[in-house]
Formats: C-alpha cells, structure tokens, sequence
C-alpha cells in the first residue's frame, strides 16, 4: 500500500501530468488518423524525452500507446479503415452499424467497452504485481536469454505466410546490433574501418527510419488521399449504460487480453480475434455477428484496450519488450539508467506503481476527451495523406538530429526509411527488425554472464524455470509443425487480405 | 476491408508484387557480409565459443543467408505477381524524397531551423502536388508550429543557423535561442 502510494505522489507533479495530458490527448487524434499510428508518433517523440524525468518521458509515451486505439475505433467505425492494426476487428460490426445510421451507438460502445478493457488490464497488473515481484527474482541469466530466444522465435512464427521473410529481417536485426565494437573482447565488428560505426548501430535511428520516415515515403510515393467521416449526430454516453447489458463479454475479452498481451509478438492480435469468437459463440444472436452486432464490438475493443497494460508486464519485469513499442519504450528505460528486469520490482516498485496509476488516469481522460471531442477528430481525419507525410517527415528530422546532432544519423535513417518502404510495399513486418535488434542484444549479454556458471548445455535448462521456458519453446515449434501439415492436409484457399498493412504506422 | 475468418488466416501475410526482387537482393546481401566474417570479427583463442565476439554476427548472418535462401525459393516457387518493375521503380521514387531529407538536414545548421523548415515544408508540398493557397498556407504553418513547439517551447537540441550571426545584436541571440 506504501507502494501504491509512493507511486501515486510519482505522479502529482505538474509536468508528470501534463505529459499524460499531451501522451493521451496526442494518442487519441494519433490514432484517429488512419496515415499515422502510436509507432510513428512514439518514433519522433522518443529523443525528446530523453531530457525529461523517465516518468515524465514514459508518461508521454504510454499515454501515446494506452490511447491510441481508442481513437483507432473512429475510423475504422466511421470509414471501415482501422486507425490502429488492433482495431481491424472493430471494422466488422462498427462499420455495418454506421451504415444503419448507428455511428453514434458504435462509437459510445467502443468507447465504453474500450475503458472497460482499460481499466480491466490495469487493475489486474496492480494486483499480479505482488505476484511478479516474487517471481521475477528467480529469473537469471539463463532464464532471460531462453524468455528473449522465446520471443524471436513466436515473432518469427506469428508472421505466417512470411515465416521465411520475418526469420531474415529479425536475423538481421540480431546482426545490426552486433556491429561496433564489442564491449567485452573491444574487438570491432562490421565496422569495415568507418569510424561512425564503431559505436553501433543506434536502436533510435533505426526505429525513426523504419517507422516514421518510411511512413513518410510510403504517403509522398502513394496517390494522395483525403478520408472523408461523416459528423455524428446523438449522445455519446449511451453506450456506457448498453455496456452494462453485455458485462459477461467485455470481461472475458479484456481476459483474453490480459492473458494474451504478456505472449511476444502475438499477444494483441489473438486476444481480439478469440474474444471475437468467444462473444460469437455464446452470443443469441451468432448470425448478427460481421453484420452490426453490438457484441462484437465490445468483444474486439474491450480485448485490444486490454493489451497495453499487459504488455508492459514482459518489460518491466523481465525487460523483455514483445512489440516495437515496448521496445522503444525499453530505450527510455537505459537512457535514464533504470534497468527494467527483476531488480525493478525490488529497487523501483513505486515507479511500477506511478506507471499503472498514469495509465488509469488517462483512460479516464481520453474517455472524457473523446465524449466531447469525436466529431472534431472527424474533421482532423481528413488531412491529406501527401500533407500528412510532409509533416512526418519534418517531424522525423527532429526526432534523429536532436539525439546527436548528427548528419550521419539523418543519412543511416534514411537508409532504413527506404528499407522499411520497401517492407511496407511488400506487405512484410518491420517488427523482427527491432525486436531482433533488441532481443539480440539480450540473448548475447546474458548468454555470456551465464556462461561462466555452466559446464555443459544441458546445464541450461536445470533450473525450473528455465527448463518450463525451453518446453514452451519446444511446444511453440511443435505447435507451428502441427498446424502446418493439418493446413497442409486441408488444402484450405488463400483469402488475401491487407489487415497487417496497419501495423507498421 | 476484407475479412478473415480463422486465427491462422488472421495472422498470414500474402506476397505482393516484387517481392522475388527483394528476396535475391536480401540474399546476395547476407551472403556477402557472411562472405566478410573472418575479416571483419575476431577470434580469441581461449574464449569460449558462446562468447566469441565472432559467434553472434555469425550466427545471425547464417541465419539470415539461410532464411533469405529458403524465401527467395518460396517466391521462385510461387506464381509470378504481374507489376515486379513498376514496384522497384516506385521503390527507387522513394529516394528523392531520402534526398530531401538529407539536404534538409544539411542546411539547417547553416540558414537557422526555423527558415529551413518553413521553406522546406512548402517546397516539398508544391513539390507533391499541392498548389492552393490554403494548403501552401497551412504547410508553412505547420512548419511554424513545429518548430516552436519542438526548439522554442522544449528546447530540443537542434543547431542553430549560420547566417544568424548576421542579424542584429538583440535579435541574433534570440534567434540563436527560440530559433
């Protein structure tokens, strides 16, 4: 309790709160506009926050992630276009609703059902924390190294159709960050005698090129766009009483949200599509489902909102980020020397607190935001694709020039903007890049601390907890074998579709 | 937007146009900077293996070679996409605008932050195709706001311009600050 209230004075500062004022307020139209997503955003603004307090800068970005969804349900209700990846489901019931002239019932259900999952997520980690900083400790070396190799490898595997292309990109993320020199034997790597290469391959500099600027080429390079969102007309509120009839489905969704944000990789995607299922099961009325089904929506919006919180379980814990946007957030972290992993939740609990207690704080005021303020964000959907990428691409500059200045950096970022265009054209995913860039830089430090306590492999894995994490490795590989030859068996046809396409703004 | 019906459709990604371009040029990539791993990381003898500072890139780069293998193949393999050249070209398009980037980042350090990006911003809109007043009007805006946002209000390091030290005395040091 001394905790939650020591974090809670982390958080009544000034500036604590008006970086949650911008974090949520900028995620929301962030997300709302369907050329730029959280990834982008959090991209540009990492550098900047590197000057302030770590609550202060991971208060603008968690604001950032915690609220952009809700704003991502605006278009994908309004124009059938997910302003986020993890509101493509919303589409399916929120866009046939607006079609019936019900734009205002899906929107207050998204809303409704996206605080429920919100406030769901956060509560559940405040409580599992006792729970993980008891845990947490009894992870060593070993145990990290096989948790990070778990989650190359499910990020790899959750990239199916492109399992080949998303084993390539996450290697060479793995190989990036092995370039300078080697801080242990100070040998170089890769540098091929170029001076700027000695100190690596900056993670920030990647993460800006990958995401924002080739977001920015992609926009200038594509036929320019202006999405038009009808105003909605009626009282947004409503659908906080309709929640109340449909309990039992936002619950379990914003379980399944729990549950499946802690998996790497794979987490956001299958809580919306299993609580889309689950609420069509056991709905009365299955057929309604893809057609406006109130519970659908629920389903889907509770679950996705649900993400965030969990997914900052892995980072703080284990410091292990499942997403690039976790990553990008890890680098917040050892900026500012606070080292998320075991000692967090015994040195720095109270931050663990001041973080979950900001992100209830801004569910409550983009709910209250949004109440007042959607139809103006219908207005600011319509900002020209080529425009919007002008002003990515200013932006960007100053996310890579003001972390050092450096002419160097703007041109390696380039480098990767054109790269993660060509990603992006190609339907292929960014986030084995960073993720392999991060995770690789992990396996390679705790691979070798471990080393000198082991005296063979099979030493590896004696520990409990190592050996649970190498079965669910084993499991994952055999899981992927079986579902590739019943696939294999069943001959079933290819039904192409763009969902991913959102997932790399 | 299209729908998917199971979790295993939900997940798969699909080939577009390309993509066999792509994959020799990933792989020649990987094999060359395999082909460099003697010369460009060192080994220790008496080092474990684990903790050789050559057993990482090589690790990744085999990786990489063998996955780039095994995804050139599936593209060999697939049916041929129609529109491969017209999606290189396009990808090449994309380097005008890494050029700009560049030259934007070039002079800023000499004509000042605030100049260069009010008339970078509204070159590169007429450049994209905009020619109304409001929208050139709004560029130069935008500009305007960003840069007091990001160097006046939070003071991100961003250079300051050459051609400053030009300006009278009173204003050169504000310029020098906010600007």
């Amino acid at each position: 309790m001394q905790d939650l209230l020591s974090g809670a004075a982390m958080l009544a500062r000034w500036d604590v709160l008006v970086a949650l004022l911008v974090g949520s307020i900028g995620g929301v139209i962030i997300g709302a506009i369907p050329g730029v997503g959280p990834a982008v955003a959090i991209a540009i603004l990492l550098p900047a926050t590197f000057a302030f307090d770590p609550i202060v800068g991971l208060t603008v970005l968690l604001g950032i992630y915690g609220s952009s969804m809700y704003g991502g349900a605006i278009p994908a209700i309004l124009i059938n276009t997910p302003g986020t990846a993890v509101n493509a489901l919303t589409s399916y019931d929120g866009y046939p609703m607006t079609k019936a002239g019900e734009a205002h019932r899906a929107l207050s259900l998204a809303y409704s059902a996206s605080f429920w999952g919100g406030l769901f997520g956060i509560l559940c980690l405040i409580l599992l924390s006792p729970v993980l900083a008891l845990v947490a400790p009894l992870f060593g070396s070993r145990e990290i190294f096989l948790a990070a190799l778990l989650g190359i490898i499910l990020v790899i595997l959750a990239h199916r159709g492109q399992i080949f292309a998303a084993g390539l990109l996450a290697m060479f993320g793995i190989f990036l960050q092995t370039v300078g020199l080697d801080a242990v034997t100070y040998t170089s790597r890769y540098t091929f005698g170029l001076s700027f290469l000695s100190s690596g391959v900056n993670l920030i500099v990647v993460v800006l090129g990958l995401f924002a600027l080739s977001q920015a080429f992609f926009l200038l390079t594509a036929p320019d766009e202006s999405p038009d969102a009808a105003p909605v007309a009626g009282k947004l509120t409503a659908g906080l009483r309709e929640l109340m009839g449909h309990k039992r489905v936002a619950t379990v969704s914003s379980s399944f949200g729990v549950l499946l944000g802690m998996i790497p990789g794979t987490g956001e995607f299958t809580a919306q599509f299993m609580s889309y299922t689950y609420a069509q099961k056991t709905s009365k009325d299955p057929d309604k489902f893809g057609k406006g089904s109130p519970e659908g929506l629920i389903a889907s919006e509770a679950a996705n909102n649900a993400v965030p919180a969990a997914a900052m379980i892995p980072l703080l814990a284990l410091g292990i980020p499942g997403e690039a946007l976790t990553a990008m957030m890890l680098s917040v972290f050892y900026v500012h020397n606070v080292i998320p992993g075991p000692q967090l939740f015994q040195n720095n609990i109270d931050l663990v607190y001041a973080l979950y207690l900001a992100l209830i704080i801004l569910n409550v005021l983009v709910l209250v935001f949004l109440l007042f303020s959607t139809n103006l964000l219908t207005k600011i959907i319509r900002v020209p694709t080529r425009f919007l990428g002008v002003m990515i691409l200013l932006l960007s500059f100053v996310g890579v020039y003001s972390l050092r200045n450096s002419l160097t950096d703007c041109m390696i970022a380039a480098g990767f903007g054109v790269l993660g265009l060509i990603l992006k054209r190609l339907n292929l995913p960014i986030v084995p890049i960073i993720l392999g860039m991060v995770l690789g830089g992990i396996m390679e430090v705790k691979l070798r601390s471990a080393l000198p306590r082991l005296n063979g492999l099979l030493d590896m894995i004696e520990r409990p907890i190592a050996m649970v994490i190498f079965a669910m490795i084993l499991i994952v590989i055999g899981l992927h074998i079986r579902t590739l030859i019943r696939e294999y068996r069943a001959h079933a046809p290819d039904e192409d579709h763009d969902l991913h396409d959102t997932q790399q703004r | 937007m299209s729908r998917v019906k199971t979790l295993q459709a939900l997940f798969k990604r699909y080939r577009r146009p390309g993509d066999i371009v792509f994959a020799w040029v990933i792989l020649i990539i990987a094999i060359a900077l395999l082909s460099q791993i003697w010369a460009q990381t060192a080994y220790r003898s008496g080092t474990p293996l684990f903790a050789q500072p050559r057993f990482w890139p090589a690790v990744s780069l085999i990786g990489m070679a063998g996955f780039a293998a095994f995804h050139l193949l599936g593209s060999a393999l697939s049916d041929r996409l129609e529109g491969r050249w017209r999606e290189v070209i396009l990808w090449l398009s994309s380097l005008e605008y890494a050029g700009w980037f560049i030259v934007y980042a070039m002079v800023v350090p000499i004509l000042g932050y605030l100049p260069t990006t009010v008339i970078f911003a509204v070159s590169l809109a007429i450049r994209v195709g905009y020619r109304s007043r409001f929208t050139l009007l709004s560029a130069g805006a935008a500009a305007l706001v960003i840069v007091v946002l990001f160097k006046s209000l939070l003071q991100v390091r961003l250079p300051a311009g050459q051609i400053y030290q030009y300006l009278p005395d009173g204003l050169r040091q504000f310029m020098l600050t906010y600007f």
